[in-house]
């Protein structure tokens, strides 16, 4: 299935790819494939129960890609559920996009449940974006769901982004870390409009010396509003932190629940918060630079969304 | 260069009305180096903030090479070639040292940035890609804040206590820098200071208290005062000159 004008500007926005993607790759449109690319080392495959796939990585693959972008175009409920399968001491990038162009008044919503699997010693880093757009007037829904389970000696970076475009938004990300095991998870996400995101993310720290970090910023512009419920829990000896920044501008509206729980007498476990608006420092000191009220708000929003 | 006249300013404070400047007259030439002395809560930040635009002044006016400045924007003010290097500068989480100079610079060449931090004393390696937040100490904040200034190139710069937090080996590389910056651009440099040798390279010293400016001098007869201070006095309290106790501190 070739790709218009509009995937492929969602393509870029989702995946930073112009074109097909090098390496191992498998493009949804509106509910069915629209390309596929599997290597020697990295299998894709078809689930046969349900809609969805199976991406396999063969033990010690490294330095790969698998790109799993979805692009939404018509007004349908997509619901997909994916399996990863990341083989002991391997090194690998998945990067699954979500792009949705709306213009009609209908719903476009997309859910997936992506599954990990992190054997024994491997490191993947995993990029989920989100992006919507269309001058309809029908709601952009986008319901990730990511559960990954970390072997002994695992790392696993997660990264996730949505900037703007998506009305409604409900992530439930869990991870659980076996020994030695590390996790670093980068969240971003900025609201405008009415739009609402909650994301919820629990970790939890069940072997010995395994360590989780949560570094989470966001913006609620306009009327937008953010829920966080952050969560990490320690059950052997453990190191886990939350920094959890947010900005306030307009009638923005964050909440930040959060929750440490320690299992063990071992467990270390830091929980920071900060709630507020832009401070005025800022912007009076890029303003000293010859920079506009506005453009210094950008450029402060900027930095701290990088 | 630069003309205040009859500058008042009053703030909201906690109990209501507060006068923070009053009657302000000054005239600053170009290409001259300017200290402003005093106690402190005297008004030196004050005149800074009125001259750069972070403070609305209550009455009259700021003329700036002949021109009616005082409705003008901060950001209009800094176009124009003022600046003004904060006494406590702001954090920057996400934002790189990089990022910084560059948006002060207007050119982000790796030399020319590198350049700029050799000037406050900071290692380009060290610093260029670290984020402007927490990690920073204070004394690292106030280099970094000069190198943001010194990067502009303009006909006026105010530096709010400068040499806070600034150890002693790079005092005098300090020193060096605000007089290369006072050759090189031509520019007239106003820096709110305590310190002997900050004073040591005024043209004018200006000595603010109670919201006023209470008298314009040279740096020779401020500097005399200070050896006096350093040499008979032995409690500040105690020392009297000119009929008025002195406002440089006496630290003994």
């Amino acid at each position: 299935m070739p790709l218009s004008v509009i995937d492929k500007k969602i393509l870029e926005e989702v995946a930073d790819l112009h074109e097909i993607p090098i390496g191992a790759y498998n493009i949804r449109k509106n509910g069915e494939g629209a390309g596929r690319n599997t290597t020697a080392n990295i299998d894709i495959i078809t689930k046969k129960d349900k809609p969805g796939i199976d991406v396999i990585i063969k033990p010690g693959t490294k330095n790969e890609s698998v790109h799993i972008p979805v692009i939404l175009s018509k007004d349908i409920n997509d619901m997909v559920y994916n399996t990863f399968d990341v083989g002991a001491d391997s090194d690998v990038l998945i990067v699954a996009g979500c792009g949705i162009h709306n213009s009609s008044c209908n719903t476009s919503q997309h859910d997936g449940i992506h599954e990990f699997f992190v054997r024994k010693g491997a490191k993947m880093k995993y990029v989920e974006k989100h992006y919507g757009e269309g001058n309809g007037s029908g709601d952009i829904v986008l319901n990730p769901k990511t559960i990954i389970n970390v072997e002994e000696g695992g790392v696993v970076e997660l990264e996730m982004i949505q900037i703007k475009g998506v009305d409604k938004t409900k992530r439930d990300t869990t991870v659980v870390l076996a020994k030695d095991a590390r996790l670093v998870v980068t969240e971003r996400l900025l609201t405008t409009n009415d739009q609402y995101a909650e994301s919820n993310i629990k970790v939890e720290l069940r072997g010995e010396n395994s360590t989780a970090q949560i570094i989470s910023r966001s913006v609620a512009q306009d009327d937008s509003n953010q829920v966080f419920h952050l969560i990490m829990r320690g059950y052997a000896n453990c190191r886990g932190h939350i920094q959890c920044d947010s900005i306030i501008m307009d009638n923005g509206h964050v909440s930040s629940i959060p929750e440490v729980s320690a299992y063990h007498s071992d467990a270390q476990l830091i929980h920071e918060a900060a709630i507020g608006r832009i401070a005025s420092e800022q912007l009076i000191k890029l303003m000293t630079l010859g920079l506009t009220e506005e453009e210094a708000e950008d450029t402060i929003l900027q930095g701290f969304l990088k | 260069m630069l003309e205040l006249i009859d500058l008042n300013l009053n703030l909201e404070g906690d109990n209501g009305k507060v006068s923070v400047l009053n009657n302000i007259n000054l005239s600053l030439e170009k290409k001259k180096i300017y200290v402003m002395t005093g106690p402190n809560g005297g008004g030196k930040s004050s005149i800074a903030k009125v001259i750069m635009g972070i403070y609305p002044l209550t009455s009259g006016k700021i003329l700036m090479d002949g021109i009616d400045i005082t409705e003008k924007t901060i950001t209009e003010r800094a176009r124009l070639g003022i600046g003004y290097a904060m006494q406590q500068p702001a954090r920057f989480k996400g934002m790189k040292v990089r990022d910084m100079l560059t948006l002060a610079a207007g050119d982000n060449t790796e030399s020319s940035l590198c350049d700029l931090l050799f000037d406050v004393g900071l290692c380009a390696q060290d610093y260029l890609d670290r984020e402007i937040n927490a990690s920073f100490s204070g004394g690292e904040l106030k280099r970094l804040e000069i190198a943001s200034v010194l990067a502009r190139k303009l006909k006026l710069v105010l530096f709010d206590e400068p040499e806070a937090g600034i150890d002693l080996w790079s005092f005098k590389k300090l020193t060096e820098t605000f007089e290369d910056l006072n050759i090189k651009y031509d520019t007239t440099i106003v820096i709110i200071s305590h310190q002997e040798r900050i004073l040591k390279l005024a043209d004018q010293v200006i000595m603010v208290e109670n919201g006023e400016i209470s008298e314009i001098t040279d740096k020779g007869k401020i500097l005399d005062e200070i050896e006096m201070l350093d040499n008979s006095c032995r409690c500040r309290q105690a020392c009297e000159i000119r009929g008025k106790s002195n406002a440089i501190e006496c630290n003994r």
